[in-house]
């Protein structure tokens, strides 16, 4: 908690974030993420980096609320299930073009966050945290009951969706890149939020809200700027998801174990840095998809879950990357 | 002498893998190891079981010249839609199935239509009644079990038969196939004269249905059409009977017609079910076992009766193999040719597909039967009760 | 007219149990002034130690109330002791990840064991009959063993030193300390207390309806729900915001689909942790 916090306040502010050298390690992951799974054609590699894209996303912007502001939102992944019940809504019930599904349910998105967050944010710690919840269960049980978008039962997309975009095989690879490239925005959103004005302003409010606020930080519009702004990559996010898979219902959209993992993995890569998220989602995609399949341990992913978070709460507070700083501090340098 | 010896020794190590894949035909499935779907899953998966077995022992699979030995690849999906696609994905991806058998309900059956036309492989509904999944516009997929809106048409002519003016209650999981079958079902209540007092859904997940029970007693209801799958049915029934809803006929979906059923006890007499194949069932087959055959085999395997879960689990494993037969190949385009062009009888009744663009693999001929729960020498058993030329017992009216 | 009365009354019925889970929950709040987020995992013990004891040693159902009583609060003392103990000065932050996690484990563990499969505790006792609706014999034996054990901790901490112990470290626990009272020991007792009420929560919803490993997060939900309505460490509050929930829930169920009840839940759970964050019910702490 301290130590990446304190690194950030120490860094030297003036150069542009094109110099730095995170930036290009940001462009170089994502161009692997690209890349890598063209070579041969490797389909199953690209199924399991698309999961770890969509980890990657949910972890590094809930990583805004959660590591900066230090406001625990379990219910994080109400962002992903509405951006892709809106997206998937537009498209298949008012033949909307896929980008501009996306991009309405993005704003929609970000609006509904910045109007549950002026109100639930004046809450704290538990309260808040318990709200969040409240409020995925909330829109849970509603989407299960509004007729429009399925109710329970969910909305389907026809096989004919895929035609514009070149059919499904191809469609498969385009999405691909397209939630990599929401990947990509998330860590240099992440990126840009932590080097910024703002970010420190998080950082403070994270730290200490009512001492930062005497300090003139105007924490309850940073902190629903913080929660608007976490919403908008996530519902690209689940936009992009809902739309391969063709289907979509509540329960799947709404699931708290997704929010569950993705707090895991903040808090197993490192709160508070933008590496940590993103190498965090990646370890636990791969430990995930193991289990999947494995048959024995194919219902143990929740304890997994729970011992690794207990472990890392108890013992190692500041993550895999708290870890790593703390025995290499140079990286912070390079690193975030 | 050693040294060709050697060289044969190495060329049949070469050679014998290969040959062992050319000879395997992969299939893959998921089944519900977990979740509310299990009970329902597992029986379905037992009857394929038993036709993959039977077919081994036989000495495989007859292609043209070649035998083929099955060989199947199943994850557990956990009764989730998300895993469901995933491990599809994986099975067609990584292990290569030529052929797949689809997960247990329609919703997660819809899901993995997706996964399987996306990769243009064959996918057998043996779990999947809602019909939508099928406008959407497919090749590849093929139901076996008859669609969503003929579920209740028996329930409802077997009440028309005793109430012409019946008040009926439509209380219904809300999931794709039950929301599929009311939707049919409400049409034909309303054509039939029946009066509609309530129609409400209830969360797939409830385990309270005391304010929805209440709402039946007050509507003053004489009919409940309705339930999900196993575990609400399960619920719903035992709730039922302990408020004493005190209604004169109640038929709900799949939950009765698990043998599982039987230990609700006394609050299962005289609920019906419609269903897609009972024991008691005549056909006669033009390939495969006839309903006894199945019957014993399963018995004998598994130490419990078959219900009409396990029957579609092994129907879909006969379907495909007379189809590949037919094709002489297993060939993904040839094999569902011939299937779009079988119109035959099993023991599981009639098996024909619809083939026009707009509604391909929905099945056509297969019709259901009404069973219902009633007492033979004081041990409840399931009678045939509907339609009048399938019935094993005259139909129990009123029960209050 | 009458279902709507008959639809309410249940509603009490049951939720004087939701009450009586969100007790236990609210006395560790107040007490300890933490979330105890592995409630849910107490409540989903409860419903199967019923089952275990009823179907492997073949009790009578009701009587194993005072074990699974007596189980819950050495279990709770126990964990106490282990694990929350050291956990008590750390950031709520931490303290909230910590309980989260391990309910994650116990959930996770239980569900591997069992499966996600339907359970059920065949009870039947006759019920009420009023003009054609039955109240079942189980929700009122509930709702009934509620109030005993309800009146019991009242008893308890307001009439004995023990009790008022407990009260004394939930209002100012260095005051308390002070004047010589043991409070790790109360912390322990208090945490032990909140358990056994979970678990015997747990066990009366089990003889109602049947339930699944994870039905201890939704009841654990309702429980924060009925905790807010109530009030943090206010018992009292508690058992009145259970039996208002319930009332809730009866109410609309009268006048909408079922399925909309949820909705009308959360809304309700949002708006009063904003506009009531000392609860609607916050009596003046005592």
């Amino acid at each position: 908690m301290k130590s990446e916090k304190t690194g950030a306040i120490d860094r030297d502010r003036a150069s542009p974030m094109l110099y730095r050298p995170f930036f290009w390690i940001i462009a170089l992951a994502v161009a692997a993420f690209a890349v890598v799974p063209l070579i041969g054609d490797n389909v199953q590699l690209r199924e399991s980096l698309l999961l770890a894209a969509v980890y990657i996303t949910l972890a590094s912007n809930l990583n805004i609320m959660l590591g900066y502001a230090g406001y625990i939102n379990f219910g994080s992944i109400v962002f992903f299930g509405l951006g892709g019940y809106i997206s998937v809504y537009l498209v298949s019930a008012h033949a909307w073009p896929l980008a501009a599904a996306e991009l309405a349910a993005g704003v929609a998105v970000s609006l509904l966050a910045l109007v549950f967050g002026l109100g639930i944010l004046r809450l704290r710690g538990a309260f808040f945290a318990l709200a969040t919840i409240g409020i995925n269960q909330g829109v849970q049980a509603f989407v299960s009951n509004f007729e429009p978008w399925g109710g329970s039962a969910g909305l389907y997309l026809s096989t004919q969706i895929f035609e514009p975009l070149g059919g499904a095989m191809r469609s498969l690879w385009v999405i691909y890149f397209l939630l990599v490239a929401v990947m990509g925005l998330s860590l240099y959103l992440s990126y840009a939020i932590k080097t910024s004005k703002f970010g420190l302003g998080l950082i403070a409010i994270g730290q200490n809200e009512d001492a930062a606020v005497v300090l003139g930080v105007p924490a309850p519009l940073y902190k629903a700027l913080a929660y608007s702004l976490s919403a908008f990559l996530p519902a690209l996010a689940g936009g992009l998801y809902f739309f391969k898979s063709a289907f979509i219902q509540p329960s799947d959209a709404f699931d708290l174990s997704l929010s569950t993992e993705a707090m895991v993995i903040v808090m197993l890569g490192g709160r508070g840095t933008v590496t940590g998220a993103a190498v965090g989602a990646y370890l636990y995609e791969e430990l995930r998809g193991w289990l999947l399949t494995s048959e024995t341990f194919s219902n143990f992913q929740l304890v997994v879950s729970g011992v690794l978070l207990l472990i890392i709460v108890l013992f190692v507070p500041g993550g895999l990357m708290g870890w790593i700083y703390g025995r290499w501090p140079r990286m912070k340098q390079v690193l975030e | 002498m050693s040294a060709l010896r050697l060289l044969a020794a190495a060329a049949m190590f070469f050679a014998a893998p290969a040959f062992a894949e050319e000879d395997t035909l992969t299939i893959g499935m998921t089944l519900s190891q977990t979740g509310p779907l299990n009970v329902d899953s597992v029986a379905q998966q037992r009857g394929a079981e038993l036709w993959r077995d039977q077919v081994n022992e036989a000495g495989g699979l007859k292609v043209g010249d070649k035998r083929y030995k099955l060989r199947y690849v199943t994850y557990d999906d956990q009764s989730q839609g998300g895993r469901v696609q995933q491990l599809y994905t994986r099975l067609i991806v990584q292990d290569k199935a030529q052929f797949l058998f689809s997960p247990y309900s329609s919703g997660l059956c819809a899901t993995a239509a997706v996964i399987t036309e996306q990769y243009g492989r064959l996918m057998l509904i043996t779990g999947g009644a809602e019909p939508k999944t099928y406008t959407l516009g497919n090749k590849y997929l093929v139901q076996v079990i008859t669609s969503a809106d003929h579920y209740l048409s028996g329930a409802i002519g077997a009440l028309q038969s005793k109430s012409a003016h019946a008040k009926v209650a439509f209380v219904y999981s809300d999931d794709p196939f039950s929301k599929a079958v009311t939707v049919a079902a409400r049409e034909q209540a309303k054509e039939s004269g029946f009066s509609i007092v309530l129609d409400e859904s209830y969360a797939p997940a409830t385990t309270d249905f005391s304010p929805i029970i209440n709402k039946i007693v007050t509507a003053s209801a004489d009919a409940l059409l309705g339930g999900g799958h196993y575990t609400d049915g399960a619920t719903l029934a035992r709730q039922i009977y302990d408020q004493k809803a005190n209604l004169k006929y109640v038929a709900l979906l799949v939950a009765p017609d698990s043998p599982e059923f039987a230990s609700l006890g006394e609050a299962a007499f005289g609920i019906a079910v419609p269903s897609q194949w009972e024991i008691q069932a005549t056909y006669k087959p033009e390939f495969g076992p006839t309903g006894a055959e199945f019957v014993k085999a399963f018995q004998d395997k598994f130490k419990i009766a078959p219900d009409y879960h396990a029957a579609s689990g092994y129907q879909g494993g006969i379907i495909l193999q007379h189809a590949i037969e037919q094709a002489g190949s297993i060939d993904a385009d040839k094999v569902v040719a011939a299937l779009n062009a079988m119109d035959v009888t099993t023991f599981f009744g009639h098996y024909k597909i619809a083939t026009d663009a707009g509604h391909h693999g929905l099945q056509t001929a297969h019709e259901m039967v009404l069973a219902q729960w009633q007492k033979k020498n004081g041990q409840l058993e399931r009678e045939v009760v509907w339609p009048k030329s399938a019935q094993t017992a005259d139909i129990l009216y009123p029960l209050h | 007219m009458l279902g709507i009365i008959a639809s309410i009354v249940d509603g009490v019925l049951i939720g004087s149990v939701y009450g009586l889970a969100a007790m236990g929950l609210t006395l560790i709040w107040g007490v300890m002034n933490v979330v105890n987020l592995t409630h849910g995992a107490a409540i989903v013990a409860g419903m199967f130690a019923l089952y275990l004891l009823t179907s492997a040693l073949d009790l009578p159902p009701y009587a194993v109330l005072p074990l699974i009583l007596l189980g819950g609060f050495l279990v709770g003392v126990g964990l106490y002791w282990i694990a929350v103990h050291r956990m008590i000065g750390q950031p709520p932050l931490m303290f909230l990840l910590s309980t989260f996690s391990v309910n994650l484990v116990v959930i996770g563990l239980a569900t591997a064991v069992w499966g996600t499969g339907l359970f059920n505790v065949p009870v039947s006792l006759p019920g009420v009959t009023w003009q054609r609706y039955t109240f079942p014999g189980t929700h009122l034996l509930a709702a009934a063993l509620t109030a005993v054990i309800a009146g019991l901790l009242y008893l308890f901490l307001y009439h004995t030193r023990l009790g008022k112990a407990v009260r004394a470290v939930a209002d100012n626990r260095e005051a308390a300390e002070l004047s010589g009272i043991p409070t790790t020991r109360v912390l322990s007792l208090a945490f032990g207390l909140g358990v056994a009420l979970a678990a015997a929560a747990g066990m009366l919803i089990a003889t109602m309806f049947p339930f699944t490993v994870l039905a201890g997060d939704a009841y654990q939900l309702k429980s924060f729900v009925v905790t807010a309505l109530g009030g943090l460490g206010n018992p009292a509050g508690a058992l009145v915001g259970g039996v208002a929930l319930g009332l809730v829930e009866g109410f609309a169920a009268q006048f909408m689909p079922v399925s909309w009840t949820l909705v009308i839940e959360f809304v309700l759970f949002v708006l009063v942790l904003i506009i009531f964050p000392r609860g609607v019910f916050a009596f003046t702490r005592s």
